[in-house]
């Protein structure tokens, strides 16, 4: 007897549970790899699925094997022989080099290579973001975005006619006929067939027991039509509408503004610290907005609006002027981004270097226009590790960071960081978002 | 009888049903071949994954090595570089076998004679897996181990199941009984314990005893005393030498608790269950392929499957049995496939049609024309090791261009010990034959000593195989999970030669 069974709507899956216990062992070293790739990927892709590689460290499952390579003697049987005879001899490679790399090691020793797989978007993002939480999402953005919508909210004793909500008002109306014995018109239809055989077969008979019968009668449809007039079919207490509210939803479109100084003191090491920056900031974005735009302004001392590969790595010479990039981004926002349907955030890396006085123009920029407008904006100064020393007091600074300073102090949103080494920007972003740095820079 | 069953690619299951029919006839008519029923079950390429991580089995307990197998494999398919098995078939009564929903109509025949007549057949004739595996009690016995690991999870937390579960995996390899099954204590014995027991407690026993505080203890010790002379105190109780360090751990460990042992058993179980086929390999393989292409070939010579549809499954066979020569970048070692495939469909030839040398080296096959009772007596009673041994004929070392190299570790060079020449078929196939004797490639390890009345040292042996020492980096790490399921010192002895 042969069964088919049709497996195929089954639960998928079954091994999810061994995944997660997977990825739970060799949390740590996930981890670790998932920064290292920061490095290669652009800010948008980065949250994809990634094949990564991490070290078999935690993840080892050890077996006895054999190694020939340290004494004894074996012998092995290949096939594809093309002109070997007996007694030919084969140099052996050389220790280290060819021992353990070629193929058929695997047949012997465990292979010592790293273990790659693919980790899901959903597993590299839960890894970055364990504890992490927008800031001033609730609070801020849903206090500012202008959409609404009408939702639903059950039922209410008023409102207008085209909400009456039928079924309930009829449930209502029934249930209270019912209780209030409200009669009934075939009853009342029955007493009457009945009153007009008598008042017929009477005549002009005018028997007083018949006459009784037949004022009882008429007294009794009397008091029953006093009734159903008293009981009203529809009671406006019956009445329900359907009630909805309108309620602001928070927008789910956000642009994310990546502001960053070009000229020749930013070189390689000060650019990638801030891609860095940039990358983390579009993740978090990205898991909150279901469309999220990114805008690269670079600046010099002239400012534009680039794609991200030249934002990154073409060069560009001239002088410091921050605030041409500020002017950029509000022209955007005005064009493109109408403060009511997006969430602006904006993330600006610089060495701190402006023109003499150009700091306290972008401070008027940034109190005026940008602020009111951005949920959140981050300025992240990148020094040198010598500099870091130097500055190593909050207040101490460059012109542009002591300027940005007195903004951070009027906007519970404006947040302003150092970092000099690759291992300080995730301390860092972490702090900034952190879910009560609002209350502690307050 | 020459009505095509199928024409195109597409299946549904009252066309699988009336191509079983058919596959089934020449199975079991022609082939006359002995199978458990079957029960054929279509699943999706994701469950094909799920399936492959535990070990093939529908049922399996969790733990993080299956997730890791997983995730591999996952990247593999994703990324393009693996296909799906066309597959997996279970040793199991009815036997299961699951089929691939993607697969073409044609796929789905030669699947179904690969594994319900090629593999089922092999299940249920093999001495291996007569004597070794219970086909009827595999699958609740995994549903019992599931629930039983899971419980213990719950109750004892997962960290605790896990470490219990990766020291018992690392030696899994020596928690097999090779040559024999578990020694137990027959009614005769048991009887004479309870009665040394009584005796002990009638001739040591004294009224007086009883009155004197901290007594009741001292006696009930002496009576484990008494019972541990026959299970775990000499040496000779503990039947050492002892080949299955799993067992071994599970009945004498000093520190294990009952759940514990459960655990190590059900770990025993699993890999005894799968001990045959790791000595089948090529046999088993060889067989569900012969099979299949005698099937499909069959059916083709009755009309009942077009030339379109044979011409794909011998696209597909082909790459299944092919053998890349060594210098090759796609040699991945002797494909089992291949070697099992060739083996026997020579047997069939020099049944059929031999020559003047198979007579020489296989007078009871060559001509006598009855290749089915030789198969069906090999299927039945051989393993890789002996089957290669016993069978395999100078044309198809011929055909593999087969080689012996010898790998002394002081010389400065490999040494080619035989080639496919008239010299050189005996050495050769006794070599082959030799690299499928698991002892070769898994180190013999046996537990020879534990020292219970002293500081509870348990010593074990590596009986070196020509002399090959065990790798260090992972012997110490086995090692550590050794001692973490004993509790107290192990020492591994290796001794030369």
């Amino acid at each position: 007897m042969t069964n088919f069974i049709d497996r195929r709507l089954n639960p998928k899956g079954k091994s999810l549970a061994n995944r997660q216990r997977f990825i739970r062992r060799a949390r740590g070293e996930i981890k670790e790899a998932v920064q290292k790739s920061l490095k290669d990927r652009t800010v948008s892709d980065f949250a994809k699925d990634q094949k990564i590689s991490i070290p078999t460290k935690s993840t080892k499952e050890p077996r006895f094997r054999h190694d020939p390579t340290v004494g004894g003697e074996h012998e092995r049987v290949l096939p594809g022989n093309k002109d070997f005879i007996e007694g030919d001899q084969i140099k052996k490679p050389r220790q280290g080099e060819g021992q353990g790399r070629g193929k058929d090691a695997a047949q012997g020793g465990e292979a010592e290579d790293d273990f790659s797989f693919t980790l899901s978007q959903d597993e590299i993002l839960d890894i970055f973001f364990e504890d992490l939480e927008l800031p001033n999402l609730v609070k801020t953005s849903l206090k500012e975005v202008k959409v609404l919508s009408w939702r639903r909210a059950g039922l209410r004793t008023s409102g207008s006619p085209n909400q009456v909500n039928l079924v309930r008002t009829m449930r209502n109306s029934f249930g209270r006929r019912l209780a209030m014995r409200r009669p009934k018109e075939d009853e009342i239809e029955v007493l009457r067939e009945k009153l007009l055989m008598l008042r017929r077969d009477a005549g002009s008979d005018t028997d007083p027991e018949k006459k009784q019968h037949i004022l009882e009668l008429e007294e009794e449809i009397a008091k029953m039509e006093y009734r159903r007039k008293w009981v009203p079919f529809l009671d406006p207490v019956d009445v329900r509408f359907n009630a909805f509210v309108h309620e602001p939803v928070p927008t789910s479109r956000a642009v994310m503004f990546c502001l960053m100084d070009v000229s020749g003191s930013m070189g390689e090491r000060e650019k990638d610290l801030a891609k860095r920056f940039f990358m983390l900031l579009h993740l978090f974005l990205k898991r909150r907005y279901e469309r999220l735009d990114i805008v690269f302004i670079r600046h010099t001392h002239d400012a534009q609006e680039v794609d991200e590969h030249t934002f990154f790595y073409s060069r560009q010479s001239g002088g410091t002027i921050v605030s041409t990039a500020l002017e950029e981004m509000q022209k955007i926002v005005h064009e493109r981004y109408a403060t009511g349907e997006w969430n602006i955030y904006a993330a600006q890396a610089s060495d701190g270097y402006t023109q003499t006085g150009d700091a306290s123009r972008c401070v008027d920029l940034l109190n005026q226009e940008l602020m009111p407008m951005c949920q959140y904006y981050a300025y992240i100064e990148i020094l040198d590790e010598r500099e870091m020393e130097v500055f190593s007091s909050e207040e101490s600074g460059a012109e542009l960071w002591r300027a940005y300073r007195t903004v951070a102090k009027d906007w519970k949103n404006f947040a302003t960081k150092r970092i000099a080494k690759p291992q300080d920007i995730f301390p860092v972003f972490r702090e900034l978002f952190a879910k009560d740095g609002a209350e502690a820079k307050a | 009888m020459s009505e095509l069953l199928f024409t195109g690619g597409e299946w549904d299951f009252a066309l699988l049903k009336r191509v079983f029919a058919a596959i089934e006839d020449v199975g079991l008519n022609d082939l006359k071949l002995d199978v458990y029923p079957n029960q054929i079950e279509i699943i999706a390429s994701e469950q094909m994954l799920d399936a492959y991580s535990a070990h093939g089995m529908p049922l399996m307990y969790h733990h993080w090595s299956f997730g890791k197998i997983f995730a591999r494999e996952e990247t593999m398919y994703q990324k393009g570089y693996s296909g799906l098995a066309y597959e997996i078939v279970i040793n199991s009564n009815p036997c299961i076998a699951y089929l691939m929903e993607e697969n073409t109509m044609t796929m789905q025949a030669l699947v179904m004679a690969h594994a319900c007549f090629g593999h089922n057949h092999f299940f249920k004739n093999n001495y291996l897996f007569r004597q070794w595996t219970n086909a009827e009690a595999i699958l609740d016995y995994l549903a019992f181990a599931k629930k039983y690991i899971a419980a213990c999870e719950e109750k004892y937390g997962v960290e605790q199941v896990e470490a219990v579960l990766d020291s018992a995996h690392a030696i899994m390899e020596q928690g097999v009984f090779r040559y024999r099954r578990p020694p137990r204590p027959s009614q005769a014995q048991r009887e004479e314990r309870l009665r040394k027991r009584q005796k002990y407690e009638e001739e040591s026993f004294n009224d007086l005893w009883r009155t004197l505080p901290g007594t009741a203890r001292d006696m009930s010790a002496d009576l484990a005393a008494v019972d541990e002379g026959e299970v775990v105190g000499s040496q000779a109780a503990m039947n050492l030498p002892e080949e299955n360090l799993i067992y071994f751990l599970e009945k004498h460990s000093p520190v294990m608790k009952n759940w514990q042992r459960e655990i190590l058993r059900i770990v025993r179980n699993v890999a005894q269950y799968f001990y045959p086929q790791m000595q089948t390999k090529v046999m088993n393989e060889g067989c569900a392929t012969f099979v299949h292409h005698y099937i499909m070939n069959a059916l083709y010579d009755r009309g009942q499957i077009s030339e379109g549809s044979i011409l794909e499954f011998l696209h597909s066979h082909s790459s299944v049995v092919m053998q890349p020569g060594f210098d090759d970048s796609r040699y991945y070692g002797i494909n089992p496939y291949a070697l099992g495939f060739a083996m026997m469909s020579d047997i069939k030839r020099m049944s059929e049609d031999p020559t003047p040398e198979d007579r020489d080296w296989f007078p009871d096959v060559a001509g006598k024309g009855n290749w089915r009772d030789v198969l069906k007596h090999a299927w039945a009673n051989y393993r890789d090791e002996s089957f290669i041994q016993q069978f395999l004929s100078p044309k198809v070392m011929r055909d593999l261009k087969l080689f012996a190299v010898r790998d002394k570790t002081e010389d400065p060079v490999y040494t080619v010990a035989a080639i496919h020449n008239e010299a050189g078929y005996r050495k050769l196939r006794t070599s082959l034959a030799r690299l499928y004797d698991l002892a070769t490639h898994q180190p013999d390890i046996q537990v020879v000593g534990a020292n219970l009345a002293g500081d509870r040292t348990l010593t074990l042996r590596h009986n070196r195989h020509r002399g090959i020492p065990l790798a260090q980096n992972t012997k110490d790490a086995v090692l550590k999970h050794i001692r973490r399921l004993w509790g107290y010192n192990v020492v591994l002895e290796e001794p030369e030669g």
